[in-house]
């Protein structure tokens, strides 16, 4: 699955799934686990990439978050965008069910 | 319909506060993701893209009202005010919290329903016809076999860690409506020359990465010894299954891989083997007491003819088209099979709201004595409905919007959830089913195509059984691109088969047309009275391959 990180990506986030309820969130620059990919933190290269999933293992060991990964995404007009369409539909929600998921929920969560 | 008795009660509220102590466990870290994870698929939750999933096993597609109604309310109450309905006969909810769990697990539970047996690599939930004690040319109701098995492989500690997850599939009728050829075990219920009734079994079908259909070992296993031959194919499969490639760990593999005569033999030795203890004979007066659980239901005598139904049938052209399509004849003078269509133009295949599970409840309950059926395809079944009441079903499920009036034609298509929900997922399935439903949506155009089966699936793990429609769709990922290739010539009906790939994949702003280039191209070819798998048997895959690739 081309989904979860690839070769050559250059811009990355990192989402999880928060435990208690299984709700998509990112990590964002203060160390704190936004809904909204907009507040994540964007970082670039590999080594940037590997500090951003140290920063989030206090989470998986303090029981907030499970399955954390890196992903590509790129900036477009001012917002962040994921690259995939999986991660995509993963920030935003069902394509099928525009009335549920983030994109209903949170304002400013573009698809 | 089957009811728990006080084991099953124990056994389940035993389950249930089990897992409310894991939960909480997880929820306050004395238990770590790797070691919960298990634990949580041990009671069908899943992870998915956007939240958990939990999946509610439905033995053999059976429900009550009132279950159908407690699954509406958990519905509202825990989710987002639907569930899906899946080709295995369950339903899976996909916006559940890991917090409310273990009280959507005890709501269940007040309706004897749970979710063991839907996950791990265990006997799963038994899938069956969904015309069980109805069909016109029934043997025998597949569900009392179905609910033995139930019973015998529940928490059965030799089948809890088989090398993979084990599906069985029962047929009481020389029609397959259960698919059977393309499960693990497939069993086919038959009758002997002295007019015995017993078993044929299948074994070794499967779809995933290697699609297999299943191969005949026993043409007829006496009912007192069912078991015993299952205990025996299990035993083989348990010896020799592969633990060491999750890939080839299915039994399908190891069939493959023997042959179907070395499997018969081993299964034979077995079988002699166990036979010789006797400790598993199936007793009559056991198979008599799950017999009276499916004992028909107190249906009146009745005229065959209905005038009733003849009138509304002339007056309203809606209600005749939908007679057509989704009425099927039952054994009984008078009464009549409704199948109700979760497939609205347009619709999600399987999806139904809460206000329409308890719609349905409301209907079966006053109309086919307060019951109902899940089928494979992803639609209900009133299986008992008297043909005078016809007029008053359609009107009352028309106002509950599931009137569509589709089954068996183009619209009526599988798809799993895909990328719009499953974190497996290449491609999106969903979206297909939709544009092709819309495509399609032209009701003299569906009926004079006929018959047709599209299934879509959204990677090759095949929960929508692409490789068995007569047209089927699985989801690839093209770097991070959804692509969709096309397979033609499948069927999951007495007359199994894998189909054969056209060609290149298309592309999501293409797949569509080459959909109903295929369907043209059927068009175009037929002879009087055939279908297009009778159509695609006849003349095969190179005219659609000409008429799909030879203009690009
Ligand atoms: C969304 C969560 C789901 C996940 C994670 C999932 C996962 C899987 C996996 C991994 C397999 C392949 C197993 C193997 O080959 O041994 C599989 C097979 C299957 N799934 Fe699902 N599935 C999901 C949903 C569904 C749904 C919604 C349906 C029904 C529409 C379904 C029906 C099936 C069936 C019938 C097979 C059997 C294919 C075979 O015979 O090998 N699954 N699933
Ligand atoms: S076929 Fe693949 S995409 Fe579809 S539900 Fe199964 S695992 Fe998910």
């Amino acid at each position: 699955m081309a989904q979860h990180s690839r070769k050559g990506a250059q811009i990355q986030a990192l989402t999880a799934n928060r435990l208690a309820d299984g709700i998509v969130v990112y990590l964002t620059a203060d160390n704190r686990w936004s809904e909204s990919l907009q507040d994540a933190d964007v970082i670039e290269g590999k080594e940037a990439g590997e500090a951003l999933l140290a920063r989030a293992q206090p989470a998986i060991d303090g029981n907030i978050v499970v399955e954390p990964y890196l992903f590509e995404v790129v900036r477009e007009d001012g917002n962040i965008r994921a690259a995939s369409v999986r991660e995509t539909i993963r920030q935003a929600g069902p394509t099928v069910r525009l009335d549920l998921g983030k994109q209903a929920e949170l304002p400013g969560v573009h698809r | 319909m089957y009811r728990y008795d006080e084991f099953d009660h124990q056994l389940v509220n035993e389950r249930v506060a089990q897992f409310r102590g894991q939960v909480a466990r997880r929820l306050s870290g004395e238990l770590t993701e790797d070691e919960f994870k298990p634990l949580r698929l041990m009671n069908g939750v899943y992870l998915q893209l956007h939240a958990y999933m939990l999946r509610v096993a439905i033995p053999y597609g059976t429900l009550s009202s009132k279950q159908l109604r407690m699954l509406a309310h958990i519905g509202r109450k825990y989710d987002r005010g639907y569930g899906h309905f899946t080709t295995r006969q369950n339903l899976q909810y996909n916006w559940p919290a890991l917090k409310d769990m273990p009280d959507v697990l005890h709501d269940l539970a007040t309706v004897e329903m749970h979710a063991i047996q839907t996950s791990g690599n265990c006997i799963r939930n038994v899938t069956s016809d969904q015309y069980a004690g109805a069909a016109k040319d029934e043997i025998e109701d597949p569900r009392i076999v179905s609910e033995i098995i139930r019973q015998w492989s529940t928490f059965h500690p030799e089948f809890s860690f088989l090398p993979r997850k084990f599906k069985i599939a029962v047929s009481g009728t020389p029609d397959d409506r259960a698919a059977i050829r393309v499960h693990d075990i497939g069993i086919q219920i038959v009758r002997d020359g002295k007019g015995e009734i017993g078993y044929e079994i299948y074994v070794g079908g499967g779809l995933g990465r290697t699609p297999m259909i299943g191969k005949k070992i026993a043409d007829f296993v006496p009912k007192e010894d069912l078991l015993a031959y299952l205990e025996a194919i299990m035993r083989v499969y348990n010896m020799y299954g592969r633990r060491d490639n999750i890939y080839k760990a299915r039994i399908k593999i190891l069939v493959h891989e023997i042959g179907a005569e070395e499997m018969k033999r081993q299964v034979d030795a077995e079988f002699a083997e166990i036979r010789k203890t006797g400790a598993l004979h199936l007793p009559a007066e056991e198979v008599a007491r799950i017999q009276a659980y499916f004992a028909p239901p107190a249906y009146e005598t009745l005229p065959d003819e209905s005038t009733e139904l003849n009138k509304a049938v002339v007056a309203d052209r809606d209600f005749a088209n939908w007679v057509k399509s989704n009425v099927a004849a039952h054994k009984v003078p008078g009464y009549a099979i409704v199948n109700i269509s979760l497939k609205p133009i347009g619709g999600t295949p399987g999806d139904c709201s809460s206000e329409q599970m308890d719609a349905v409840a409301d209907i079966a309950e006053k109309y086919s004595f307060d019951e109902l059926r899940v089928t494979h395809e992803q639609n209900l079944t009133l299986a008992d409905v008297r043909k005078k009441d016809l007029p008053a079903v359609h009107a009352a499920l028309k106002a509950a919007g599931l009137a569509t009036a589709n089954i068996n034609l183009i619209t009526d298509q599988i798809a799993c959830p895909g990328l719009d929900y499953c974190a497996l997922a290449n491609a999106r399935s969903i979206p297909l089913a939709q544009q092709i439903s819309e495509r399609f949506a032209d009701l003299d155009r569906q009926h004079d195509i006929g018959e047709l089966k599209i299934n879509t699936s959204g990677c090759i793990n095949a929960c929508g059984h692409h490789h068995v429609g007569h047209i089927g769709i699985l989801g690839v990922d093209k770097k991070g691109v959804e692509y969709y290739q096309v397979t033609l010539g499948g069927a999951a009906d007495e007359k199994t088969a894998i189909g054969d790939i056209v060609g290149p994949a298309f592309t999501e702003e293409q797949i569509v047309d080459a959909i109903e280039t295929i369907v043209t191209t059927y068009l175009g070819l037929r002879q009087p009275g055939e279908r297009f798998i009778d159509t695609y048997r006849r003349i095969g895959i190179d005219p659609f391959k000409e008429s799909l690739y030879a203009t690009h």
